[in-house]
């Protein structure tokens, strides 16, 4: 099995030095004097997505055969625009910390919640807080001596009750129907162990924090991923059979995995499934040795995506969730551009929210 | 210490042929030789020269001042007197009589703005009826430098530290006066009692100069100066300058070939040069003695405050001259002989430098100076205070025993108990003030103190560390400016300010020591017992002998040596094993054919260790013995492995920078190359890399940083403190960051920076911020600002109060008291609106009325609230309820905002690469690589090729290598992990070899077509942020004796339209325009002039012609009626004569 060809057009072109022909055409996948006329078979046939690993909290997928602009649409919602519920506003009642209020807050905002949002309706404002729009957690903690702590103790977790204020100290409190909406799955942190602020005997945090959904480019606290991005298929191209006793050293330029080298022969070729391991670190190009020898690129198309999840979803209905955000923005980009065509004709069509 | 105890095995490592080695194998390096570098600073620390030199006045020298003025005496009673035989500084206490608790520590003083303090005890023994008495008294009470030997802090563990409120880390070094911290910086002066050899090449003129400053004495400047060809003596005291000849003569050498051999020697060139002088003795008929007594006599100025009888011409001279002309050189008896060679040995240098004119000394060299510090400028003012308070003493008890008749016995301690606090109040004014005005030393000295700057940990121990030179600013010499070779290992290169104080204020380098008084007698003494001859046994052909040597101890001449290297290096070897004090420097100067020997205060110097037989004496056992705490830098010293060189002495060493450099010739060693720069330039990583400004910009801009600035940051209450929220500890390291203690309090945080051009909104040095690493919490930081306010009872006995908030008919309380409590103050944790009232103080309307005598509470009250100003809202940081010294409540009120950073604030690297904010762009938007991270930062490429900062670049590559493997990375200066070993990293990791990574546009999701380089660095907020800065106003506040508007941001003043602006109008022909600007939309003013005056009238009538006829009304600016006004008062008549337009 050796690595797929590619067509020379759909190569970036990876130098000592720069990127070349980083750019598709402005029709991609069109090229002049030749049909590429879009049909929907051939796209199906050409687009494939697959998952290659998956974990509790991260998702590496392929996404091959279509534009980077596609590609990076969904990258983007996926970090910016996928709603999540995140803690927004803080009543503190008492806080005698040395986390001064504010910070504080900030903190507890940054903590991922475990709420699904598709329930939830977004709040307008800080006023009109129900239970459709509105998830409450009280905090109530309060740092005391143990009273049967060991004389030598210096930890303060032997010398202390509640040392540390941490995420799982947030107590969701049910409002309305909320009990029943999420009684299978009730609202807590992602992580439980996550330190908001260290306390010491006779220090007491009591609060209020009320969560409400939003989209990450309003605050990072929104974002679902921790990251989301891709990046482009690596390509090898051996030019011309590398010296035997060069075979290690050519081996040693790539990441591990990347370039096979027969033990016997010392033939070098390019392993078709590790290529995609390569950090395209360039190194090859440095020594003159290979000079001639190699070219490197990169796949315009094929898309190899990173997705980290942090917050509710799990992390393969992250892209589901992103292609549904996308789905209605089109959607109303179409109800928009539908209304300027059968409008009065020289009206503004007013759109809200893309 | 074990040490003491295996003295055979530290003598086996010092065998010159250890373990079979030869002295011509190769010199392996001392590993870890740096480590003395800490152990260096565990015994002396970051600002030793503050403390010893406090340490050496409160506990030796101010024994010397009362040893000087002891003994008080009455003119009334002859019987009477009074003897100070002890005196000591005790610990700080609380100065209050009813306090059970006398313990105080430097925390409280500083929120109870109060003096951190200590009492001075006296042993008086003195005459009370027959008997002679003893006591204890209290003269008054001295500021404590904190961390001195004296004060409560030193010599404790962190966690007691910790419970005083105080942090570990800070240096100390200063004082808590009335609350505020004030340090008494470095002064830099030239040396004193030293011969300085000068020419004006301009004028012709040579001269060879000497200020003498004896212990308490008064300080003189003694010239030995050309004029015309001739030599003349010049001393403020006399009126004429005196011919050398005769200068001698009165001096006590008499003949004319004594004369010639002191101070010419048996040199023709000096001869001929010289004996024009002796002409013009005889020519003003001086050949005896006597005669040049009386010839200066009759020019010396007669300065008594007794009066009585005349004395003889001869013997004022006779006086002047032993006392005044060259004080430091003694005169015992009438033995004239010191000071007459000291003033041949002037002329001489005088004749050598018109023969050679290269023989002349450097000023600005570091030898030639002395540092004055804390403890001697103490030492001054107390000598002064009480001096002073030994006069008051005695005209107090002479008012007393005047009295003919006493109902009881007279007792001066009841006398010393009505002194007041003459010496409290003057130490407190002077460091508060800083003005060292002591009439008695003609001292006139403004600025020595300084408010110690909490801006940033850095700028408060690189305050520590600055050294201000008495050089003005406004004259336009180089010289003082410059950078001196000498500078090298004492004074740092870099960490000097931009403009008009650059050069003048410097700061030392990291391992300078700055020396305190070492007694001279026993040297002198010493120098006898190594064959040093007495110089007064000795004739001009002694002295300027080929083989003999002078030996000068600090600037006295003392006596001859004909085996000058022989004594030196004897005299070392004693100095080497502390057989006297290793402040002691002594070298040899072959220009002068002199030895010196120096044991002054003021020296800079350094450690260096000691290099024998091509070898250094420190190896790497010695290293070990370090590591495992079993030695410490003082064995090194005893051991006479390391000594100190001040910097003449560094002159006569041959110094290896490396082991691999060390030839048969060298002497001494470098510690660490690092240690020449100071602990502000030792934060750059990798400064040897950078162009040498950017290390001195960074100097300036690291002290601006917002940090963490103490671990008790928390617990204070200063002015204006800037914090930030998330510091974190650099990436790349250097071994001063660890040192110094800057990775504990740390002023900045590790952004990952992408060198690329992005939007055309990063000119100009202006950086792109993520906004979800904003988001995040970067660059976050909090402003917290004092507002304090006295709650003051009057002398009529009305006071102040707090109130709660007034209620309205209705019961309402404004908005503006939504956040006082009942007791009068803001809640702690609620959040100040503009507007908003925190402290609702009243104050009585009579309050200064003095004739008040009514019931205090029934005065009526005004209100005089504390409302917060700031145009954005705050919270309650804390609130301090405590009273001062004089027993008036004071309240404090901290108010604390968090800011996030927006456009416009200003970010800097440690590379003097400063830039604003200029645009902050989603996370989605940012450009990504191929592990999906972004960068929080962008900078523009545009930022390298001009300012050359190599320094920056590395710092990323050892960044990123540090981030990929774990580990922090060093960029100490001279050494640091190597840009191969950095690369090597990355190419193990899988990233290109120089630091560059291929980016995803976050916008279009292309690849760039650029590798973009990428990586952490360290980067610092400073404390210059739009919010304190953005000022734009419509109408507003004006002035009132103008009524233009008024100016300045505080005073939401307007904008200035100015003269050059109004030029460009004018030229434009923008009429109207300059109009509305200048009169209309400012002061405009309607007034009536009478036309047949030209005077200004009002309400259409001219009061000068009495009528209305031909009044006129006109706009004018209210600054021009103004003027005419002011004309007017000055008797100048201003006419408006008006035509039609």
């Amino acid at each position: 099995m050796s690595q797929p060809e590619f067509d020379a057009r759909q190569l970036v072109g990876v130098k000592a030095e720069r990127v070349t022909n980083i750019s598709s055409t402005d029709y991609p996948g069109h090229y002049p004097n030749e049909d590429h006329a879009w049909s929907l078979s051939k796209f199906t046939t050409n687009l494939k997505v697959q998952v290659k690993r998956l974990s509790n909290r991260s998702i590496d997928f392929d996404i091959v055969g279509v534009d980077a602009s596609i590609a990076n649409a969904f990258r983007r919602i996926m970090i910016a625009e996928v709603p999540t519920v995140a803690i927004e506003h803080v009543y503190i009642f008492n806080n005698t910390s040395i986390i001064q209020d504010e910070v504080l807050a900030h903190r507890l905002g940054l903590v991922p919640l475990n709420v699904d949002p598709a329930p939830i309706e977004p709040r307008l404002s800080a006023g009109d807080a129900t239970d459709r729009n509105t998830i409450v957690f009280k905090v109530n903690i309060k740092c005391e001596r143990k009273a049967d702590a060991p004389k030598d103790a210096t930890e303060p977790e032997d010398l202390y009750i509640n040392h540390e204020f941490l995420s799982r100290h947030l107590i969701w409190e049910p409002a309305g129907e909320q009990g029943l909406m999420f009684a299978d799955n009730p609202p807590a942190p992602t992580n439980l162990n996550i330190v908001l602020a260290k306390l010491r005997p006779g220090q007491e945090i009591e609060m209020d924090l009320h969560a409400v959904k939003g989209v990450g480019k309003d605050h990072a606290k929104f974002s679902p991923v921790a990251t989301a991005s891709y990046r482009i298929l690596p390509h090898i191209k051996i030019l011309k059979s590398i010296p035997p006793q060069l075979a290690e050293k050519f081996q040693r330029c790539f990441a591990p995995g990347v370039i096979r080298v027969n033990p016997v022969s010392k033939e070098v070729s390019v392993d078709p499934v590790g290529v995609r391991n390569d950090t395209v670190s360039r190194e090859v190009l440095r020594h003159p040795e290979f000079e001639g020898y190699v070219e490197l690129s990169r796949v315009r198309n094929w898309f190899l995506f990173n997705v980290e999840s942090e917050g509710p979803y799990v992390p393969e209905r992250i892209l589901p969730e992103a292609i549904m955000v996308m789905k209605s923005k089109i959607a109303q980009i179409r109800a928009g551009v539908e209304a300027l065509i059968s409008g009065p004709g020289d009206g503004d069509v007013v759109m809200k929210n893309i | 210490m074990d040490i003491h105890d295996d003295e055979e095995e530290w003598d086996q490592l010092n065998r010159s042929n250890w373990r079979g080695l030869g002295l011509t194998d190769p010199i392996r390096s001392v590993e870890d030789k740096w480590l003395l570098l800490p152990a260096f600073l565990k015994v002396k620390g970051l600002v030793k020269q503050h403390i010893d030199s406090f340490n050496y006045f409160v506990n030796v020298d101010i024994k010397n001042i009362v040893k000087a003025n002891n003994k008080i005496t009455s003119d009334v009673d002859p019987r009477f007197w009074l003897k100070f035989t002890d005196i000591n500084v005790g610990f700080p206490d609380r100065n209050e009589v009813e306090a059970v608790d006398k313990r105080v520590t430097p925390h409280e003083c500083r929120l109870r703005d109060i003096t951190y303090s200590a009492p001075i005890m006296v042993t008086i023994q003195y005459v009370r009826g027959k008997n002679v008495i003893q006591r204890n008294v209290n003269i008054g009470r001295i500021p404590i430098m904190l961390r001195s030997s004296k004060c409560v802090l030193t010599g404790r563990s962190e966690a007691e530290l910790a419970r005083m409120k105080e942090c570990p880390l800070d240096p100390g070094g200063y004082f808590v006066v009335k609350g505020t911290e004030k340090v008494i910086l470095v002064q830099e002066q030239l040396s004193k009692n030293r011969i300085i050899v000068e020419t004006d090449p301009v004028k012709g003129v040579v001269q060879a100069s000497c200020t003498s400053s004896t212990h308490g004495g008064l300080k003189s400047k003694t010239y030995v100066a050309t004029k015309k060809g001739r030599i003349y003596l010049r001393h403020n005291s006399i009126h004429e300058d005196v011919p050398i000849a005769i200068a001698l003569k009165a001096l006590g050498v008499q003949s004319d070939k004594e004369i010639l051999l002191l101070t010419a020697g048996n040199t023709e060139s000096y001869k001929a040069a010289f004996s024009a002088n002796l002409e013009d003795a005889a020519k003003l008929g001086v050949f005896t003695r006597h005669q040049a007594l009386e010839y200066i006599g009759s020019r010396v100025k007669i300065n008594r405050r007794v009066m009585g009888p005349r004395r003889p011409a001869w013997e004022e001279a006779l006086e002047a001259l032993a006392t005044i002309v060259l004080a430091h050189v003694p005169v015992s008896g009438l033995d004239f002989r010191a000071k007459a060679i000291f003033v041949a040995t002037m002329t001489r240098r005088v004749l050598m430098a018109m023969d050679d004119e290269k023989m002349v000394d450097d000023r600005d060299y570091v030898g030639n100076k002395r540092l004055e510090l804390a403890g001697q400028l103490l030492a001054l003012l107390f000598e002064d205070l009480f001096k002073t308070y030994n006069a008051n003493l005695k005209s107090a008890i002479d008012k007393v025993l005047k009295k003919p008749s006493r109902t009881n016995e007279f007792d001066a301690f009841t006398t010393m108990q009505f002194q007041g606090d003459h010496l409290t109040a003057g130490f407190v004014r002077a460091i508060s003030t800083g003005n060292w005005s002591l009439k008695r030393f003609k001292m006139e000295r403004a600025g020595v103190t300084h408010v110690l700057s909490r801006l940033s940990f850095i700028s408060a121990l690189g305050m520590m560390t600055r050294i201000s030179s008495q050089f003005e600013k406004t004259r336009k010499v180089s010289g003082p400016r410059a950078l001196q070779p000498s500078q090298w290992g004492m004074l740092c290169p870099s960490d000097t300010p931009e403009g008009e104080a650059c050069g003048l204020v410097k700061n030392l380098a990291l391992m300078t020591h700055i020396t305190t008084d070492v007694e001279e007698g026993p040297i002198v003494r010493l120098a006898f017992m190594l064959g040093v001859e007495d110089i007064t046994l000795a004739t001009g052909t002694e002295i300027y002998g080929p083989h003999t040597f002078v030996v000068n101890v600090n600037g006295t001449i003392i006596g001859l040596t004909r085996y000058p290297a022989r004594f030196v290096a004897q005299f070392r070897k004693l100095r080497r094993a502390r057989r006297i004090s290793e402040f002691v420097s002594i070298y040899i100067n072959h220009h002068h054919r002199a030895v010196h020997i120096a044991s002054d205060g003021g020296r800079i110097c350094r450690p260096l260790v000691i290099v024998e037989h091509g070898r250094p004496r420190i190896t790497s056992e010695h290293i070990s013995y370090l590591k495992k705490g079993k030695a410490t830098f003082d064995d090194f010293l005893r051991k006479g492995l390391v000594e100190y060189l001040d910097v003449n002495e560094e002159n006569d060493a041959y110094i290896a920078l490396y082991e691999a450099d060390i030839v048969p010739t060298t002497t001494h060693l470098e510690i660490e190359p690092f240690t020449l720069l100071g602990a502000v330039a030792g934060l750059i990583p990798y400064p040897h890399h950078n162009q040498s400004p950017r290390n001195t910009y960074q100097c300036a801009m690291g002290k601006q940083a917002i940090g963490a600035i103490g671990y008790n940051q928390l617990n204070r209450i200063d002015t204006l403190l800037y914090l930030s929220v998330y510091p974190q500890q650099p990436m790349v390291k250097t071994k001063t960051i660890e040192l110094v203690g800057y990775d504990r309090l740390p002023a900045g945080q590790n952004a990952t920076l992408a060198v690329m051009s992005y939007s055309g909104y990063d000119i100009e040095d202006a950086l792109i911020l993520n906004k979800a690493s904003l988001d995040r919490g970067y660059g976050r930081c909090q402003v917290l600002r004092k507002n304090a306010t006295l709650i003051r009872k009057y002398p009529n006995g009305t006071f102040d109060r707090l109130a709660d908030a007034p209620q309205d008919e209705t019961g309402q309380t404004a908005k503006k008291y939504d956040i006082i409590q009942p007791d009068g103050l803001a809640g702690v944790g609620e959040r100040v609106d503009p507007g908003d009232v925190y402290v609702n103080k009243q104050s009585p309307t009579n309050a200064t009325d003095n004739t008040f005598t009514g019931q205090a509470a029934s005065v009526p009250y005004k209100n005089t609230p504390m409302t917060y100003k700031s145009p954005v809202a705050g919270n309650i940081d804390k609130v301090m309820i405590s009273d001062t010294e004089n027993d008036q409540t004071l309240i404090k009120v901290l108010i604390r905002q968090t800011r996030r950073p927006e456009l416009g604030d200003k970010f800097s690297s440690r590379h003097g690469q400063k830039g604003v904010c200029g645009l902050i762009v989603n996370q989605e938007d940012m450009p990504f690589n191929d592990q999906g991270i972004n960068p929080d930062t962008i900078m523009n490429p545009h930022g390298f090729p001009s300012r050359m900062t190599v320094g920056k670049m590395i710092e990323l590559l050892a960044g990123k290598a540090g981030t990929l493997c774990g580990k922090l990375q060093y960029g100490t200066a001279f050494g640091g992990s190597k840009v191969e070993d950095m690369s090597r990293i990355l190419i193990e990791n899988g990233f290109s070899y120089g630091g560059k990574d291929m980016l995803t546009s976050g916008i279009t999701g292309e690849p760039m077509e650029a590798y973009v380089y990428f990586g952490p660095i360290y980067y610092q907020k400073l404390k210059h942020m739009v919010m304190d800065k953005m000022h734009a106003r419509a109408r507003g506040p004006r002035a009132t004796l103008t009524r233009q508007p008024t100016e300045g941001r505080s005073r939401e003043g307007g904008l200035r339209l100015g003269e050059m602006e109004r030029d460009c109008l004018i030229g434009y022909g923008a009429t109207q325009l300059l109009l509305e600007r200048l009169m209309i939309s400012s002061d405009k003013f309607e007034v009536n002039a009478c036309q047949e005056c030209g005077l200004m009238g009002y309400n259409g009538w001219c009061t000068y012609c009495k009528s209305s006829k031909k009044m006129a009304q006109l706009t004018i600016p209210y600054a021009a009626k103004l003027l005419f006004q002011e004309l007017m008062a000055m008797n100048v008549v201003p006419r408006l004569i008006l035509a039609d337009a």
